[in-house]
């Protein structure tokens, strides 16, 4: 008996295509007879367009076609969609400004896209754009969360009185409000969680085509759910009925999030491709990238939270805005209540939590989910403030957290989540001997001796994956199920084809799902194919994002339960046995204490052939299909603890020690596990020490929109983590899997800053700790000390 | 990216003709500002005359207590020339911390200070030294080459041949990079040359410049202390996302202290 496969370090398929170049991504693909598209973007962040003259353009050389949103309206293609309608606290829909696929007349954040010219090449396509003349009366921009809803702010859309799409609330408030009446302790916290610009290596690529033929279209595109994009381009956009459009998601290189949503470039292609009458392929460059993906996060909130003498948590209130961007994303409304309200009790046992959250368009690129989207957000303020309550009453920060830790499952919270399995002593514990906590006091004053300051910090994470119950989500508000579909094929000579809803742009799925084949049926890794990421051969599945691969390969065993069944039925009448003496070991079908026997390749051909078994009782051939919706989300958690040491002198902080203690679960490849983990934490580490979006408040021009100035972590802004795992299985799906993705992007942030506020002993400080930050920081402490 | 015509000279004079006869032409070297200025279509030149085809103009040689280096050297090739880290370690250090590898194999040493950017490297080094620009015309003294943001004594035409970096007695140059760029948001090169002690500094304001009150403080004592307390006025210094006037003045002084701490 060899070792088990399903638990094993194998490594990834997948990765030998990536490495020799051999993968095939969207820009890979080139369509006879293509022209490509340029977007004349918005210079501008806020304009009326006058008059957009596009007449020399169309007569530039090599170009086919020059299309606006006149045009689109009136092909009666509609509007870009949010799939998520999220009801105020006073019972009323959020208020949605209409969001075209081209400006009709107003551009509201610079990058919005005006026209696309379609010529013989991307260089002529931008000589001609050049040619467009656009007439703007320029309005007043607002681009921060926290001025949107001034009186004086500019509006954005008439739909959206005072630029507020929604005022949501969640929680027990009554229950809330009466925790604070006479607590022991109050600790207020105000913070910003800044904006990300996601940088998938790959950037956005689509190509559209119609076969005049067939009346079909395709679209070759960069996405994660190439299911929902037809769906949704089908059923809102219009386009074409969804028989009649094929989207295949080929190898995409890295989504974070950034590739769910449905963007105006492939609609445009898409349609673009039958009024031209040739493929139409875009690209986006870098620049093009940064100005119109999807941002993440940037929040601003006030929170407070009551506490009885002894440290136990009493209740958790919180004020958030949440900066939505100039139009509402694919799923943007969710990020910031379900996605984030709902995880706000942490891993704590707090009996009262309530939280408002008021959702407001600004002159900025649409915001929406992010590598964490809402989880990130919620942890960052629990486990700053909860830190920041350990340092006012004076107590460990380890030990306030384990005094409040819930202990008892399931729990429910005062925020719907009802966790289900969770050991987070277990990870604290781990955590805390991997960092070697005992020997930091003597770590800090060794520091000291060569002028630097030292400091640790906690993060108790919690999370919610395995998006999702579809009953649930609907009736928060999802215009989508969130089950997950796999269909397992299995050829006349014993190869098996997986075909998955799910799609993988990094999380290693060909290899994972593969796993789960092989161990069931024992044959070699290289027999089992991994298919996703293309509706013409897949059926119907949701795709990959929230960490909630745990669904699709749910949905891949219970196809596999239904396999081995037939098969089995079929191997009794081959061996001239009783079904229910038929084990499946090691690859064989065999009849209990016998050796008689079938191999899985036999097997298999038996169930082509037909030869040996009734076909009229038992179909011929071997295949199943399974769709699962899950029972509940699923809840990693963990704790991450960062030590950083600083140079007063320039406020350059250095992370010296970065542990990372997850319960994921089962672990289906402890090696995949594990880098999703590392790339996960270096993005947190790249949020609480780098990376910051940001536009100009008068202008609301985007200042960091290049490498230049948006600062993506490099290898040595970076330490080698420590990792490791505690396992408290889910109870929810057989594989007792929870998701791993999102996890480190989601712990690490607050992890840092708690290390960074901890060595310079200041409370209020800001993402990203850039050295100016910090030492302005220092400075500010050396002055105060001073004053007293 | 414009269309414009490619032209590649075998000679310098070549180079010149080309220049003279081809309207709104411009010289490429390593092409590490120009190309991607280029690509963003931030510039149109009719032509690009690119002068890596001439012989003679990249090369390393010692002569006359000087480093000689040629304008076409890349900055890698400098970074791990054994003389110039026998004679300037300092300088080789500064070469192997310019952008990143590919940067470092492609941009030379004449195209960098022809372009003079703000926070570019090598300036500093070739202010603090004292060396001389020799060019297809003329030699031209560091303390009269970098004349603004991206502004050099240069003529139209004109093109730098070679360096020449006088061998100080000690030197370091150390650099606060750009979180985000890696370009230097302060750089302080300081040298105990012949001549007397010269500090310079680059990427804090608009052109690379020389901080007299730190020179003449390390003339009297070359050590850390004599610089650690002069203060720099933030009065003419850059500020950005990355760093306001104030924080860069306080990195003047702070990376001056280290460099003289590391000077060998």
């Amino acid at each position: 008996m060899t070792a088990p496969i399903v638990g094993a370090a194998i490594r990834r398929k997948e990765d030998f295509r990536f490495v020799t170049g051999n993968g095939h991504y969207t820009d890979d693909i080139n369509r006879p007879g293509q022209a490509y598209a340029y977007f004349l973007r918005s210079p501008h962040a806020h304009a009326k367009i006058k008059s957009l003259n596009v007449e020399a353009a169309r007569s530039a050389k090599g170009v086919v076609g020059v299309l606006t949103g006149k045009d689109l309206a009136a092909d009666k293609i509609g509007g870009l969609i949010c799939g998520w309608t999220i009801h105020s606290k006073d019972g009323s829909p959020m208020k949605a400004g209409a969001h075209p696929a081209l400006a009709v007349d107003t551009v509201r954040y610079v990058g919005d896209h005006i026209a696309v010219v379609i010529a013989d090449s991307p260089a002529l396509a931008r000589d001609a754009a050049e040619k467009i003349e656009v007439d703007y009366d320029l309005l007043p921009a607002v681009t921060t969360p926290d001025k949107a809803q001034g009186s004086d702010a500019p509006q954005l859309h008439a739909e959206a009185p005072r630029n507020t799409v929604y005022q949501w609330e969640l929680g027990n408030k009554k229950e809330t409000d009466a925790a604070f009446k006479s607590p022991a302790h109050v600790v207020k916290l105000k913070l910003t969680n800044n904006r990300l610009i996601p940088n998938a290596m790959e950037p956005r690529a689509a190509i559209g085509e119609y076969d005049q033929g067939t009346g079909a279209y395709t679209l070759y595109v960069t996405s994660q759910n190439p299911h929902v994009a037809r769906l949704v381009m089908s059923a809102f956009i219009g386009i074409a009925p969804e028989h009649k459009l094929r989207v295949v998601a080929p190898d995409v290189g890295g989504g974070f999030g950034s590739k769910i949503f449905i963007y105006a470039e492939e609609v445009v292609c898409t349609w673009a491709s039958k009024k031209v009458g040739r493929p139409v392929k875009w690209t986006a460059e870098r620049s093009e990238s940064f100005l119109s993906d999807a941002h993440g996060r940037d929040h601003v909130t006030e929170a407070e939270m009551a506490l009885d003498a002894q440290g136990k948590m009493l209740g958790f209130r919180i004020k958030t805005i949440a900066n939505m961007g100039a139009y509402l994303s694919t799923f943007a409304s969710s990020v910031p209540t379900y996605l984030y309200g709902t995880l706000l009790s942490g891993q704590y046992a707090l009996p009262a939590v309530y939280v408002e959250v008021d959702a407001v368009y600004t002159n900025t690129a649409p915001v929406d989910a992010y590598r964490g989207a809402g989880r990130p957000e919620a942890t960052y303020l629990v486990e700053r403030i909860v830190e920041e309550a350990a340092r006012q009453l004076k107590m460990d920060p380890a030990e306030l957290r384990r005094k409040n830790f819930v202990r008892t499952f399931p729990h429910q919270t005062p925020v719907i989540m009802n966790y289900d399995a969770g050991d987070y002593e277990a990870s604290l514990d781990e955590a805390l001997k991997l960092i070697d906590y005992k020997g930091f006091p003597a770590r800090k004053v060794e520091a000291q001796k060569r002028g630097k300051l030292r400091g640790l910090g906690f993060s108790t994470y919690i999370e919610a994956c395995g998006l999702a119950p579809s009953a649930a989500v609907g009736s928060l508000g999802a215009g989508v199920g969130l089950w997950e579909s796999a269909e397992v094929r299995v050829t006349p000579t014993g190869q098996v084809e997986v075909f998955t809803g799910a799609h993988s742009h990094g999380q290693g799925h060909e290899t994972t799902f593969a796993q789960l084949v092989a161990g069931r049926f024992g044959i070699p890794l290289e027999n089992v194919e991994i298919i996703h990421g293309d509706t013409n051969s897949v059926q119907f599945g949701m795709g990959t994002y929230g960490s909630r691969t745990a669904v699709g390969m749910t949905a891949l065993v219970k196809a596999l339960e239904k396999v081995e069944a037939k098969a089995k039925r079929i191997a009794a009448h081959v061996l001239e046995a009783s079904a229910a003496d038929i084990v499946l070991e090691n690859g064989e079908f065999k009849v209990a204490g016998t050796d008689r026997k079938l191999a899985f390749h036999e097997l298999a051909l038996n169930a082509y052939t037909g030869h040996k078994f009734p076909t009229h009782e038992i179909e011929p051939g071997l295949k199943e299909s399974a769709f699962w919706d899950p029972l509940n989300f699923t809840f990693p958690a963990g704790c991450h603890i960062c030590e950083v040491e600083i140079d007063p002198e320039t406020g350059v902080t250095k992370i010296v020690a970065f542990v990372a203690v997850d319960d994921f679960g089962k672990v289906i490849n402890p090696m995949i596990v594990e880098g999703q983990v590392h790339g996960g934490v270096a993005q947190g580490i790249g949020q609480a020490m780098l990376e910051h979006g940001v536009y100009d408040p008068e202008s609301g021009q985007l200042l960091t929109g290049s490498y230049m100035d948006y600062t993506m972590p490099r290898a040595d802004d970076l330490p080698s983590y420590k990792v490791g795992l505690t396992e408290t299985p889910c109870p929810s799906n057989p594989l007792g899997m929870k998701g791993c993705g999102e996890a480190g992007a989601i712990a690490s942030p607050p992890a840092v800053i708690n290390a960074v506020t901890d060595a310079i002993g200041i409370k209020e400080f800001e993402m990203p700790a850039t050295p100016e930050r910090v030492w302005r920081a220092i400075n500010s402490t050396k002055h105060k000390s001073a004053a007293e | 990216m414009y269309q414009f015509n490619y032209l590649r000279p075998k000679s310098l004079d070549e180079a010149k003709k080309l220049y003279e006869n081809n309207g709104d032409a411009k010289f490429l070297a390593g092409g590490q500002t120009l190309i991607p200025t280029l690509k963003q279509r931030l510039a149109q030149p009719t032509a690009l005359i690119d002068i890596g085809g001439i012989a003679g103009l990249a090369g390393i040689k010692v002569a006359g207590g000087a480093i000689v280096i040629g304008a076409g050297t890349r900055h890698n090739d400098v970074a791990i020339s054994a003389d110039v880290k026998k004679s300037i370690p300092a300088l080789a250090h500064l070469a192997s911390h310019i952008g990143d590898p590919a940067v470092r194999h492609m941009g030379t040493l004449g195209g960098s200070i022809a372009n003079n950017d703000p926070a570019a490297d090598y300036p500093s080094a070739v202010l603090a030294l004292g060396a001389d620009i020799k060019t297809t015309s003329r030699t031209i003294k560091a303390d009269d080459f970098f004349t603004g943001m991206f502004e050099t004594a240069l003529d139209e035409g004109e093109i730098v041949t070679e360096v020449s970096f006088p061998i100080p007695e000690k030197a370091a140059y150390m650099k606060f990079p750009n979180p985000a760029s890696r370009y230097a948001m302060v750089g302080v090169f300081v040298a105990k040359t012949k001549g007397g002690v010269r500090v310079a500094v680059t990427g804090a304001a608009s052109c690379v410049y020389r901080e007299s009150a730190m020179e003449a403080a390390l003339a009297k004592a070359f050590t850390p202390d004599a610089v650690a307390n002069i203060k720099v006025s933030p009065g003419n210094l850059n500020s950005d996302l990355h760093g306001s006037a104030e924080y860069r003045a306080h990195l003047v002084t702070v990376m001056a202290k280290r460099a003289v701490a590391a000077a060998t």
